[in-house]
């Protein structure tokens, strides 16, 4: 196997505060690469600085052989990473299907002169950009849906949006930040079944979650993040025995991120 | 309040048709502010942008004096509509490049995009204002559309132009609400109107989406430019001004942001304030188009039609 993600030394700094140090791993094509810490650990740092939100203050990201430190974010899309996010960040006043379309847009090229004169490309490219946002509604299992505004689903349905309109974008990496996050135990299975549905289909997928039973689950491997280090990393049965985990785990409180360690209920 | 009976089909029709000029420029101020949050106050320069930059190239350079008819007239008068809405688009698009994006990079506070804003309408207006240009008086239009009365209703002249107006104003809300609901481009701009973060982590380029806003804005304002000084029949360094308050209190008034809102407030606006001329007396029509803007917006704090770009 290949590295597909190289994270290299990566530090980030907000003012005095330094919110990720010297974080390096890598992610295999192919696999799926859970990421976990207590709250607060930089696990959506992480995910800014991969997709270009802050670049990194130091250290260096590649993706499939080419650095990506540094570079805009919708390039980043562009050259095949895209995610979620932790607090759902839908269009809410566009409908479901519009939503995905947009993220299909990422992949296409009509410029204002070709929409306005209804040039042959554009048509064509607006008629396989509605088939395809179509198809990944149903992927994920809302193509019900298709024309109710993103405002108006189910919390559940508003992440497998999320889902779907990041893989509209085509990509090669998915970056998924709490997926199950307010799920019901029936949506989690299934959420289960469509991240590995994802992965099958070719996608490389890094994971954020405090739902151990899903991370565990799912993952090939696991990282673990406590105050911006990385002080774990390997198979998810052996990261769970390891002490500096559990002491990361524990030594934080037992009221916010207990169920991590011991597992959510359900 | 007593309205002279005899003048009020006229106002309407007046009304009426300053009413779809508004909306024409409102378009404009409204889709910037919804990507942008930004009241592009120099959007009134690039209305008069499209009209003036005519009256050079047919009053001036082609020294054009004598109303045209037939295919000539047809061919002179697209000529114009395209001219003007180029010239005031990459008025636009300079506008932006120049004043805003700089800003952007160095993501200035809301108060130094405004301060911007006004500073870039006054540099363009008494640019036109010199000696080399337009100097500080009217400069008559160019005549080649012969504007004359085509029918009455209820009484009331309707001008030939004036029939121009509200055709052309409606195919292009039409136009716009088709560019913006069912294109790439549309899909774009609402996304980075609803969240600009989302949108850019979804492979949209935002700085080329907020020149397309600029742009096709400054499409529509050029046009705008060109009807009215057919309409009016002369260009002048300031026409943007008086029209481009008002058209940026109508899209307010339909709900700033909300493309339908515009054509709304702009009605009314025009409207409210013509009816009020004849019903009240003519210096108290912008007091009462404006103390009905502020009631509107005691009620309906976000205009009419609410907020948000939407079809």
């Amino acid at each position: 196997m290949t590295a597909l993600l190289e994270v290299e030394d990566v530090t980030m700094e907000f003012g005095g505060l330094r919110a990720l140090s010297e974080v390096t791993f890598a992610i295999d094509k192919g696999e799926i690469f859970g990421l976990i810490g207590p709250n607060g650990a930089g696990k959506t740092t992480l995910f800014n600085s991969i997709t270009g939100v802050y670049p990194p203050t130091r250290g260096r990201i590649v993706f499939a052989g080419r650095p990506i430190t540094g570079l805009r974010p919708d390039r980043i899309v562009q050259l095949g990473i895209c995610r979620t996010f932790q607090q759902i960040r839908l269009f809410p006043f566009m409908t479901a299907l519009e939503n995905v379309m947009v993220g299909v847009d990422a992949r296409h090229r009509t410029s204002v002169p070709g929409a306005l004169l209804h040039l042959p490309r554009f048509k064509r490219e607006e008629a396989e950009g509605e088939a395809r946002a179509l198809e990944l509604l149903h992927y994920v299992g809302i193509g019900r849906f298709a024309n109710e505004l993103a405002a108006n689903l189910s919390y559940g349905d508003q992440r497998r949006l999320e889902i779907a309109r990041a893989l509209g974008t085509g990509p090669s990496l998915l970056l998924l930040d709490e997926p199950a996050a307010g799920m019901n135990p029936a949506e989690k299975n299934a959420l289960r079944d469509l991240i590995r549905k994802i992965r099958d289909s070719g996608i490389t997928v890094l994971l954020i979650e405090h739902d151990m039973r899903v991370v565990m689950g799912l993952s090939d491997r696991v990282a673990v993040l406590d105050h911006g280090v990385l002080i774990a990393e390997g198979r998810p049965e052996s990261v769970q025995r390891d002490p500096k985990v559990i002491q990361a785990y524990l030594g934080t409180g037992a009221a916010g991120d207990g169920e991590a360690a011991t597992g959510e209920a359900g | 309040m007593h309205c002279n009976a005899a003048l009020i089909a006229p106002t309407f029709v007046t009304g009426l048709i300053l009413g779809f000029i508004y909306a024409l420029i409102a378009l404009g101020y409204t889709m910037v502010y919804g990507v942008l949050k930004l009241i592009n106050f120099a959007h009134d320069a690039v209305f008069a942008t499209g009209g003036i930059l005519v009256f050079y190239a047919f009053g001036q350079w082609f020294g054009i004096v004598q109303p045209l008819s037939g295919v000539s007239l047809v061919v002179l008068m697209a000529a114009s509509l395209v001219i003007g809405a180029l010239a005031s688009a990459g008025s636009a698009f300079l506008l932006e490049r120049v004043a805003y994006r700089p800003l952007r990079r160095r993501q200035g506070a809301r108060l130094s995009y405004l301060i911007t804003a006004i500073g870039a309408s006054f540099f363009a207006d008494y640019l036109y204002q010199q000696n080399f240009l337009l100097g500080p008086g009217k400069r008559e239009f160019p005549n080649y559309f012969n504007v004359s009365k085509a029918f009455t209703v209820f009484g009331s002249v309707v001008q030939n132009v004036d029939v121009l107006i509200v055709v052309l104003a409606i195919a292009c809300l039409i136009a716009l609400d088709q560019f913006i609901t069912r294109t790439r481009s549309g899909r774009a701009i609402r996304a980075l109107s609803e969240d600009q973060v989302a949108a850019q982590l979804m492979g949209i380029n935002n700085d080329r989406v907020i020149t397309t806003t600029f742009v096709v804005g400054g499409l529509f304002a050029g046009i705008a430019g060109v009807l009215y000084a057919i309409k009016f029949g002369f260009v002048v360094w300031n026409m943007g001004f008086v029209p481009g308050i008002k058209a940026f209190t109508a899209a307010v008034l339909g709900g700033i942001g909300n493309i339908r809102g515009a054509l709304l407030g702009g009605i009314l606006l025009g409207l409210i304030e013509n009816m009020s001329a004849v019903c009240v007396g003519a210096e108290w029509k912008d007091t009462v188009a404006f103390s009905v803007l502020v009631l509107v917006l005691i009620l309906r704090p976000t205009g009419i039609l609410g907020e948000g770009i939407k079809g």
